[in-house]
């Protein structure tokens, strides 16, 4: 059984977010960390690797310093890592980013794909399934708990207040929610061979089945018109009435605010 | 000559660091408190390989350097140097003399448990009548058919109840040398607790490193295999120094680790605390005591990377460990000293950490040589 994994290298949000003077992340300011969700998808393979001896492959897009979330992976147990680089591919909103990947994974065997559910720099939550569209496979996102059963994968959806569970053939892809698992840590000797492993790079040349109208920013149909950091919230509203002309107040400004 | 790190080393730092920060960290004070040995993160550091770090893939361990394992030993130190010395006396002290001194057959029935953490390792020499002076010594073994019967007992021993598989140094004969003196044959054992005649003695109340399982052995008529001799008959004291110029790498690591501790929460601290105004970081008296701490550990950290490194290429390296243990011993000394009269009156109080790495640190200038037998092995090395 073949896993391909994708994740993304991000800059780690937890010492706060910083910016360039024109609104873009600063991202040489900032830590570089595999992303959570990602890293939890990861974990996941690496259990059904436990399990079954399972083939695991991570994949990513980026810089060519991205091979660093590549070589953890690797550290941690994975088996081989594709890095998918190349200037024209930069820039990438989620369809171009989707469009590449998609494209890289079309040269891999694969039974199932796991990808995080978003990436903590972006927070679309887009890439995954659009991944799946464009390789034609069942998505399954959110996904809290993963069995394999045989040819099929069982999932647990979440939802806000349930989860589904989704019994689904493979190949199919699914997106893994951080809350999945506690990623295990690299062991020293996996750092050894990780180093010394050799990493696959692929370049836009080797992606053959990708149409150029489809990469980079110029493919990229989403234009970011401005990005800033939180707002803090204002406020707010203070009122004095009596109980009944507070509920008459409340569901006015629920039904202004279209919350019923 | 190059100081920088290698990809390598950078991310198995950044691995100790992790770990240590999330497993061990968060116990410490506990640790220290209750002065219970942390079993459990033993038990996590087994799972991820840090018991076995420089012990080659094929007896089950990393295949690492010394420096990736000093690494290992010196960031767990920062936050809790019980579970440093745990690793180091483990590590150096049991595991590395039976990859350099055993058999095929006991490296096989030994490295390849103790380097997964499947068994736990100790190492006893001192007695209580033999500390600096080794040779006082007064454990004896004799052979007796197909077994060796153990008498006598050694104290201090770090990992004591805990291990699994001991080295013991004992006498095996008296011999007179031409002018009639006395002279003692030690060997080295490998002993396995559960052997007859093996017990433990009291538990050591110590002043730091609290959660370190730190017993008396007790052997009385205790019986061991023939094939449990380490290394040639005779050979026992020059196998425990060898052994030790390795650990002492391990404790110079350990106490390296205590000293950045120690400066990292001053720095955290002092830039907090405002004393007339302002913080106290921002007091001439704070900086220049920072700069000195600072510069001090980085020479400290100098010394016991080129001692790793002096492991890994040379055959001898006893006068590098020495170095690297006597500066980071009286170093973490010193700086956790300066940092508890920098918090002043909260670095006395137990809740913070500074108070117990103050107490861990008086012990690396004492076990596994004391600073002044590492003074004795240099200057040795200096006027022979």
């Amino acid at each position: 059984m073949n896993i391909a994994v994708c994740i993304k290298q991000v800059p780690d949000t937890k010492g706060g977010v910083k910016f360039n003077p024109d609104g873009t992340l600063d991202r040489a300011a900032m830590l570089a960390i595999m992303n959570p969700d990602d890293k939890a998808g990861l974990e996941a393979a690496l259990r059904i690797k436990d399990e079954t001896g399972a083939k695991v492959t991570v994949v990513t897009m980026g810089l060519p310093t991205a091979d660093a979330v590549l070589r953890e992976a690797l550290a941690m147990g994975a088996d081989d890592a594709v890095l998918v680089t190349d200037r024209v591919l930069g820039g990438a909103d989620t369809w171009a980013t989707s469009s590449t990947v998609a494209a890289a994974l079309k040269k891999m065997d694969y039974d199932l794909v796991i990808t995080g559910r978003q990436a903590i720099d972006g927070d679309t939550a887009q890439v995954g399934p659009q991944i799946a569209v464009h390789l034609g496979l069942p998505v399954i996102s959110y996904a809290e708990d993963i069995r394999l059963e045989g040819d099929y994968v069982i999932v647990k959806r979440q939802y806000e207040d349930r989860y589904h569970e989704i019994r689904a053939k493979m190949p199919c892809l699914i997106t893994a929610l951080s809350e999945l698992n506690e990623p295990r840590y690299m062991t020293p000797g996996g750092i050894v061979d990780a180093c010394d492993k050799e990493i696959t790079v692929w370049s836009r040349a080797d992606l053959t089945d990708l149409d150029d109208a489809n990469i980079g920013l110029a493919g990229s149909p989403t234009k970011i018109a401005k990005a800033s950091d939180k707002v803090p919230k204002g406020a707010g509203e203070k009122v004095n009435l009596d109980p009944a002309e507070s509920v008459n107040y409340l569901m006015e400004k629920f039904k202004e605010k279209h919350i019923i | 000559m190059d100081f920088t790190l290698d990809k390598k080393h950078e991310m198995a730092r950044d691995l100790f660091r992790q770990f240590a920060e999330t497993e061990v960290k968060p116990l410490a004070q506990e640790t220290d408190e209750t002065e219970q040995f942390p079993a459990e993160t033993v038990k996590k550091m087994a799972k991820y390989g840090f018991l076995g770090i420089p012990v080659p893939k094929e007896y089950g361990g990393q295949g690492c350097d010394p420096l990736t394992y000093v690494m290992c030993v010196e960031e767990l130190s920062k936050v809790c140097a019980t579970t440093g010395v745990v690793v180091s006396a483990h590590t150096s002290l049991c595991i590395d003399p039976i990859m350099t001194y055993g058999t095929e057959e006991q490296k096989q029935k030994y490295v390849t448990k103790l380097a997964k953490g499947e068994m736990l390792g100790a190492f006893a020499l001192t007695e209580p009548g033999a500390g600096t002076d080794a040779q006082g010594a007064q454990t004896k073994a004799v052979l007796d058919g197909d077994e060796w019967v153990l008498n006598g007992s050694k104290c201090f021993i770090t990992n004591g109840k805990v291990a699994d598989v001991y080295i013991v140094i004992a006498i095996t004969s008296v011999v007179e040398d031409k002018r009639g003196r006395k002279k003692k044959n030690f060997s080295a054992f490998i002993v396995e607790k559960g052997a007859p005649g093996f017990s433990f003695g009291t538990k050591e109340k110590k002043m730091g490193i609290r959660g370190s399982s730190t017993y008396e052995l007790i052997f009385e008529d205790c019986r061991i295999p023939k094939d449990a001799l380490l290394g040639p008959e005779g050979k026992g004291f020059p196998i425990a120094m060898h052994t030790l110029d390795g650990g002492r790498i391990g404790i110079a690591s350990q106490a390296l680790g205590i000293a950045e501790g120690a400066l990292e929460r001053c720095i955290e601290y002092t830039k907090e605390r405002k004393q007339f105004g302002r913080s106290i970081a921002a007091q001439q008296n704070t900086q220049f005591k920072i700069a000195d701490m600072a510069a001090r550990i980085e020479a400290a950290k100098l010394l016991v990377y080129k001692a790793a490194k002096a492991k890994e290429t040379q055959k001898v390296y006893s006068v590098e460990a020495a170095k690297a243990k006597l500066f980071a011993a009286e170093t973490a000394m010193a700086v956790t000293t300066e940092v508890v009269q920098l918090f002043g009156g909260y670095g006395y109080i137990r809740e913070y950490d500074v108070e117990r790495m103050m107490r861990d640190a008086k012990i690396t200038e004492i076990y596994e040589g004391t600073s002044e037998v590492q003074r004795m092995v240099i200057s040795g090395a200096l006027l022979k």
